[in-house]
């Protein structure tokens, strides 16, 4: 064989595999999804109708296309639950963003103007929680929360309370849970962005009479919008699909649909209104993404535009 | 660094870890009320290692995430010398995506297609399909660690031994992988813990015989709290942290020529 063959094949691996797995594992499956989304449920192995006749040739495909529907969908339309559910998803991913940015703004940029010693530290300190497993992170606040719990116990101890506030088993239960899982994730891409920041031109606004918060909202936060958004995005994303926060700290009425998607699969084994479900879902998630993909392309454009 | 954003910090990171020291100091409490402190005591880990189920949870965990954080491992790096080398290549976009998206997508989408596709090439449900399905979405995490050593890396190495003749393959093998190791080893604990941890995924692709250990603590944690998870907790956020120490000494080494 040529080098120049060998060459062009060992690419192609190094290219290939990757692709190959994520396509056959990743891309596929959202293929066959949408399609079962189209399925009716049936007390069958596998529990939905339509399924593919491979010996049937061009009739068998055609009475396949034919037994499917937009059912699901109609039912989806149809039932508030499924409505409200995928508004209060939006609600939740959309006020614990608001609070994170809130919160991981002046935390990033504290970490930014640490010394170059306690920099690292930091980060590790930030990141170190995010390795720990999700589940158990999250069911160490239900001790904290309960009405009897330990956040509620101090508060009765410091007399700011006359009873327990209901903490777990609700809203307020799912906002704590939803900040606290995701911090790691707004603060990092805040972090990153402020720490690369010229310190000249904080040094210029203070020269020019500008106090810290002056400086702070007129040169660092515009600067740092991009980091802003990456958190946003990459909070905003996974907890619109949130199941793990809101069946361990939510109410029984607390709606999101992850939950919802979860007991049709699971409890009413209904595996094409699922599947609905997740393409709903999948949309509810795209949509931000294909916006945030879109400013950066005109920030990118216009930075360019200056550039010349 | 003023008063505010010093205040700041160190809020954010008392909430990070306050609910983590709760669990581990209520795992050596002697009452069985989580809120209860009624005297150092360590049954809860007696009665920890002697419950067959949940060791046995603890052993498939383990398989799947070596397994899982291996195949990763190879795929992940690939992914990153591909971006990092390949230079502009045609859809170098949509592989970007492809090879991040995993990373965000709800959990509850990922399990419920890849079920869907398990059951509809009628590959039999267990630790197999668990594997596949954690491979699939570490791979992005592999490649993100990997590819930023790749960026940090001089070029000139691996150039001087081009010239000399050595084929692309040997050039990997003698220079480039050694060079990499580190963060291909941090990129392996990583796709592990992620695979140790995932509780959502697993539940929709494993089958029976096949339970992981989050399954079986959520299955108890379903039930309230419970002092004998607070003790299993602790002892995974130890391995964990373990594992951490290990990966950041690894990254660590990189300006030493490790």
């Amino acid at each position: 064989m040529s080098g120049r063959l060998t060459r062009r094949l060992g690419r192609g691996l190094v290219r290939g595999l990757p692709l190959l797995w994520l396509v056959l594992f990743f891309l596929v499956p959202f293929v066959v999804t949408l399609k079962i989304s189209f399925s009716s449920p049936a007390t069958a192995q596998p529990p939905y109708l339509p399924v593919i006749d491979w010996q049937g040739g061009l009739e068998g495909w055609s009475e396949f296309l034919q037994a499917l529907d937009f059912q699901n969908y109609h039912m989806i339309a149809g039932d508030a639950l499924y409505r409200d559910a995928a508004l209060s998803s939006l609600g939740y991913a959309a006020l614990a963003t608001a609070i994170l940015a809130l919160i991981g703004t002046p935390t990033a940029y504290a970490m930014a103007r640490a010394s170059a010693r306690w920099q690292p530290i930091l980060v590790a300190l930030v990141i170190v929680p995010f390795w720990t497993s999700f589940l158990i992170r999250i069911y160490a606040w239900i001790a904290v929360l309960k009405p009897e719990g330990l956040l509620n116990g101090a508060l009765l101890k410091l007399g700011l309370i006359a009873g327990p506030l209901p903490l777990l088993d609700s809203s307020v239960g799912v906002l704590i849970g939803l900040t606290y899982a995701y911090l790691p994730f707004m603060v990092l891409p805040l972090y990153a962005v402020m720490s690369r920041l010229d310190p000249a031109l904080l040094e210029a606004a203070a020269d020019l009479g500008a106090g810290r918060a002056r400086a702070f909202a007129t040169v660092t936060l515009p600067l740092a919008l991009p980091g802003l958004a990456a958190g946003a995005l990459l909070c905003f994303i996974p907890m619109v699909g949130e199941f793990i926060i809101p069946d361990l700290l939510g109410g029984s009425d607390t709606l999101m649909l992850g939950r919802v998607l979860w007991s049709e699969f699971f409890s009413n084994r209904d595996w094409p209104l699922a599947s609905a479900v997740a393409v709903l879902l999948l949309i509810l998630i795209v949509v931000p993404v294909v916006l945030f993909r879109e400013a950066e392309l005109r920030r990118e454009e216009a930075a360019e535009g200056r550039g010349r | 660094m003023s008063p505010f954003a010093r205040s700041a910090l160190t809020l954010a990171l008392a909430f990070l870890y306050a609910p983590i020291l709760v669990l581990i100091v209520y795992s050596f409490n002697d009452s069985k009320l989580v809120t209860v402190w009624g005297g150092f005591s360590t049954r809860w880990y007696a009665i920890l290692f002697a419950d067959g189920p949940l060791l046995a949870a603890a052993l498939v965990s383990l398989k799947v995430a070596l397994l899982s954080a291996a195949i990763a491992g190879v795929l992940g790096t690939l992914a990153a010398l591909a971006l990092d080398r390949h230079g502009r290549f045609f859809g170098r976009g949509a592989y970007t995506g492809l090879l991040y998206a995993p990373m965000v997508m709800p959990e509850v989408i990922t399990g419920l297609s890849l079920l869907l596709l398990f059951v509809g090439i009628g590959l039999d449900r267990g630790i197999a399909t668990i594997v596949i399905a954690h491979a699939t979405f570490a791979t992005g995490f592999v490649a993100v660690v990997v590819g930023a050593r790749l960026k940090s890396l001089d070029r000139s190495l691996e150039e001087a031994a081009a010239d000399l003749g050595a084929a692309p393959l040997r050039v990997f093998l003698g220079i480039t992988l050694p060079l990499i190791a580190p963060s291909v080893v941090a990129g392996f604990l990583l796709a592990f813990t992620l695979s140790l941890d995932d509780l959502v995924i697993a539940s929709f692709v494993s089958g029976p015989g096949a339970t992981t250990l989050p399954m079986r603590l959520y299955s108890q944690v379903r039930l309230g709290v419970n002092p004998e998870i607070n003790a299993a907790s602790t002892l995974m956020i130890a391995l964990v942290g373990l594992v951490v120490l290990a990966a950041s000494w690894l990254t660590a080494r990189r300006g030493q020529g490790g």
